[in-house]
């Protein structure tokens, strides 16, 4: 007796558990790898799964067994030149008495354990981090969305999709136009015969006999058309299509100050993801700008944004100017919606500050879809903070807040997440 | 398979084609059927079971069983064999056959039809008939409970997890790993249970071991004259060699859920035990027999040349044996062992030479069946070379011996493949399968039951080999399961002690 039994349908990701037990158990170091992945990684690069290393002494499970040392007598294949009591130089590849595969025995190989995390997983560790809420957990993970739509008609699909309407419509052309000869000639036929009859034609005439029986054997043949065929059956089609999206424009604005240190521009950076993310949910195409300034303003590439040095003061309103004039210049026309995330130390001269606010408030805000400023510090709010916090009175579309840790920087995003529902 | 003028295609020849289908794997599984029997193979009934790539990681993932328990270890063996293989970095083994009644082999979908065939002939007869016939799996292993076990284990950890924790739990499994080849009974014979008699089992277990373990560490005073009588009792009488079981037994701290899944450890490590013993054997005799089947196909002309072809380059990749000077050497290949020595029994059987003879006079010239039969059924690694291995394979493989003793400056050469050597380089190689030699030999010594409960190891050296250095980590894992401070003594064979370690256990903390 013998059973031939097809699982391949059945117990996928029987190892998801253990592999999440796995995760589990090695938390820490997986973060930290993450962190490391994301200040290496462009913005626009943040959603691919990470490989991630943990040192094998961390992830071993120790057993007993033997190290090297004592008396040790062996068995290989492949002699070809020894002869009993040849004397051969042990082995290079670690000196003394505990030494060849002794200590960690399987584990000599490989320094570390290596494995992926999916991108899914990776998502889930940036998220932790920054406590964002559950539904945009979710709704940021989430791989692109389709949309089903109606495209017209096919001739095969499932049975369940079988458009009644249009088969019929086409049974009936078919008939229509099969039987359409046949059709004709027995019409003709009917009323010659009408005309002979009522010309006194006897019924037994061969005439008479013989359009009879062409009237039968047409009228047979229009009852063999079939009154529907696998060929007239028609299925809805229904294609998946992208939601529908368009083109967005994100401008990363930075202070680089020599006050902007490494920590702080980590968080910047990971404000900068947040609303990468969340735009990638929405546009389709998104163009990120970046601008950094200190007293004035340039627009860089991204590796220059984040990694290079500057010092000296701070004047906000020269990376307002620039941001102005670049939306001018390339995303103007009202075809691209703009989005500005702007983070700094707070710093600022006392009299531009004032006029960032007009800046803002007159000419960037009409322009722009929505606009995020971040300051990071832990001390109290400077002039900048004073002036911006004035900006919500005149434009909804403007959130503000303070952060010291990842954390803080969500409620930025709130009012953006919940004008956008999915 | 000589003649070039085979033109008529046998009636039932399979089709030329690569593409496998069910039809095609039954008709393939059918022939083999027929030609094992033909052979006389003795099997379990087979199931076959087509499994996509991922399925079979997860089937390596958890020690090739069809159900397991969870526990973080498996999931980092499934992400190093997925990295693996999803890099090309190495190829997904054949097959996995499981020793369960009827037996369940993996057919995996990406292969061809040639290696389905390959798979069902190595696997459901080869292993298959090596599971039903060899005394240790007849001794160790119950195959009809096998996968019943699993279920309840399964069941019995998750619901653990449920009532005390994952953590609790893992960290419990984590130590239970760590002496799980510890856990292994080498006399005593375990007994047949079904599923059902393994609940109610364990049920009246946990009453009864509680209740003895009580009146072992029972501390109210007892009366004098007994006391004096029993100053002298040393306990364990004997050196307990199953770590796993004594514990299981004896340790004064485990609650009746832990000591339960100490024992679904020990079980499984004990139903392992026997494959750990019988590799060189196990493959040889499969790889023997998908070899002999799948040629007397060929003869019968079922298979095709093209089919022939595909079958031997996979064939002889299996069964190479780099030599030592190779870059590819890692040891001796057992499928290469394996299948030369069995291969080598029916040349002896059917066309001895006057050194066979000498050699072998039991079996030189006897029904090559029934004396490999015999081997199969009666063997273990280490006892099948003692027996088998003949010069002729010794100087095939050009087997030589080397001593390296620590107390020398140099390697030596102790013997080689010729006259004065045969016997000595046979000896040495069957020893190197002997499993008491490899692992090192740690018993339970003593329990110190009058003072501070500290458990004594015992490792006795063989060949003044160390311990490696995991050893203090295994012995935290000990001193977590017997809740009390833990010894471990290095003794020469003469029973000199030369080395203790100890790790010391705050008292009453437990499952930390």
């Amino acid at each position: 007796m013998t059973y031939l039994i097809d699982r391949r349908l059945q117990g996928k990701n029987k190892s998801a558990v253990n592999r999440e037990r796995f995760l589990r158990r090695y938390k820490a170091q997986i973060k930290d790898a993450v962190g490391r992945a994301i200040k290496g990684r462009s913005i626009t690069d943040i959603e691919n799964g990470e490989k991630v290393s943990i040192p094998v002494k961390d992830v071993g499970e120790p057993s007993f067994g033997h190290a090297h040392g004592g008396i040790w007598e062996s068995v290989h294949p492949g002699n070809q030149e020894y002869q009993k009591g040849d004397q051969i130089n042990r082995p290079k590849g670690g000196g003394g008495s505990g030494r060849g595969r002794a200590g960690n025995s399987d584990q000599l190989t490989e320094d570390d354990f290596i494995f992926e995390l999916s991108r899914e997983e990776f998502m889930n560790y940036f998220f932790e981090d920054l406590e964002l809420p559950h539904m945009v957990k979710t709704q940021l993970a989430a791989t692109t969305e389709f949309k089903n739509q109606r495209a017209g008609y096919t001739v095969s699909g499932t049975p369940s999709n079988i458009h009644v309407l249009r088969s019929l419509r086409g049974a009936l052309g078919r008939r229509i136009a099969v039987g359409g000869n046949s059709r004709k000639r027995m019409i003709e036929a009917d009323k010659e015969l009408e005309t002979l009859l009522l010309e006194g034609e006897p019924l037994d005439s061969p005439r008479v006999q013989e359009l009879k029986k062409l009237i039968h054997h047409l009228h047979t043949r229009l009852l063999a058309i079939p009154f529907i065929d696998p060929f007239d059956l028609r299925y809805a089609n229904r294609i998946k299509v992208p939601k529908p999206m368009t083109q967005a424009v994100m401008f990363c604005i930075m202070d680089v100050s020599g006050s902007m240190d490494e920590t702080r521009k980590d968080t910047a950076k990971r404000f900068f993801i947040l609303l990468y993310l969340f735009l990638k949910r929405v546009y389709d195409k998104i163009e990120v700008v970046f601008i950094r300034h200190h007293t004035a303003a340039a627009e860089v590439d991204e590796d220059e944004f984040f990694h290079s040095r500057e010092s000296g003061g701070t004047v906000v309103s020269s990376a307002l100017h620039l941001l102005n004039k670049i939306i001018d210049e390339r995303y103007g026309a009202g075809s691209w919606n703009a989005y500005v995330a702007q983070a700094s130390d707070g710093d600022n001269w006392d009299n531009d500050s004032v006029m960032c606010r007009q800046l803002l408030v007159n000419t960037i805000m009409p322009k722009v879809q929505y606009y995020t400023y971040v300051e990071i510090t832990d001390g109290p709010p400077q002039n900048l903070w004073e002036q911006y916090a004035q900006i919500p009175d005149h434009h909804a579309h403007f959130a503000m807040q303070k952060i010291v840790t990842p954390a803080d920087i969500y409620p930025v995003f709130r009012e953006l997440f919940k004008k956008q529902p999915k | 398979m000589n003649e070039m003028i085979k033109k008529q295609r046998h009636p039932r020849a399979l089709p030329d084609q690569s593409e496998w289908t069910f039809e095609l794997i039954e008709q393939a599984h059918e022939e083999i059927r027929r030609v094992a029997e033909n052979f006389g193979l003795d099997t379990y009934p087979n199931q076959l079971e087509i499994i996509t790539a991922e399925q079979m990681i997860d089937a390596y993932t958890s020690v090739g069983m069809p159900v397991s328990y969870n526990h973080w270890s498996f999931g980092k063996h499934f992400l190093s064999t997925e990295k693996g293989y999803k890099r090309g970095q190495m190829g997904l083994a054949y097959e996995i056959v499981i020793n369960s009644n009827p037996c369940i082999a993996y057919l995996m979908e990406e292969n061809s039809l040639t290696m389905q065939a390959l798979v069902i002939a190595h696997a459901a007869y080869g292993h298959n008939s090596f599971f039903k016939g060899n005394y240790l799996f007849r001794t160790w292993t119950d195959a009809d409970a096998i996968v019943d076990y699993m279920v309840f284990a399964k069941n019995y950890i998750a619901e653990c997890e449920q009532r005390h924790g994952i953590d609790a739990v893992e960290l419990l499994l984590d130590s239970c790993h760590a002496i799980q080849h510890y856990g292994v009974d080498r006399y005593k014979r375990p007994a047949k249970l079904t599923l059902a008699q393994e609940r109610a089992r364990q049920k009246e277990r946990e009453a009864y071991v509680q209740s003895q373990i009580n009146e072992l560490w029972r501390t109210l005073p007892r009366r004098e004259e007994e006391a004096i009588n029993e100053v002298q009792r040393r306990f364990p009488p004997e050196p307990e060699e199953n770590l796993l079981y004594f514990i299981e037994k004896y340790a004064p701290l485990l609650e009746p859920w832990q000591r339960e899944m100490v024992r679904i450890v020990r079980k499984i490590s004990q139903y392992f035990y026997p494959q750990r013993q019988t590799q060189v054997m196990n493959e040889g005799w499969a790889t023997f027999w998908h070899y002999t089947i799948l040629n007397q196909l060929y003869d019968e002309g079922i298979v095709g040349d093209g089919f022939m072809m595909e079958f031997l380059k996979s064939h002889t990749n299996v069964v190479y044996q780099p030599p030592v000077n190779s870059p590819y050497y890692g040891g001796i290949n057992p499928y290469a062992l394996g299948f030369a020595m069995m291969s080598d029994i029916r040349r002896i059987c059917e066309n001895p030479t006057l050194e066979d003879r000498e050699w072998f006079p039991g079996i030189a010239g006897s029904d090559w069946r029934k004396t490999l039969d015999f081997a199969m059924r009666n063997f273990k690694d280490e006892s099948f070379i003692a027996q088998y291995l003949s010069p002729r394979l010794i100087r095939e493989f050009h087997f030589f011996s080397v001593l390296d003793d620590d107390n020398n400056e140099k390697l030596a050469v102790s013997a080689i493949h010729d006259e004065l050597g045969y016997r000595y380089v046979r000896q040495q190689l069957a020893d190197q399968y002997n499993l008491g030699n490899r692992e090192p030999n740690i018993q339970v010594w003593s329990v110190n039951t009058r003072d501070d409960r500290a458990l004594t190891l015992r490792h006795t050296q063989f060949q003044r080999r160390p311990l490696n250095q995991q050893a203090n980590e295994v012995l935290k894992h000990v001193a977590r399961l017997w809740g009390f401070d833990v010894h471990l003594e290095t003794v020469t064979p003469n029973g000199e002690v030369i080395g203790t370690m100890e790790v010391k256990r705050e008292k009453r903390a437990r499952n930390s």
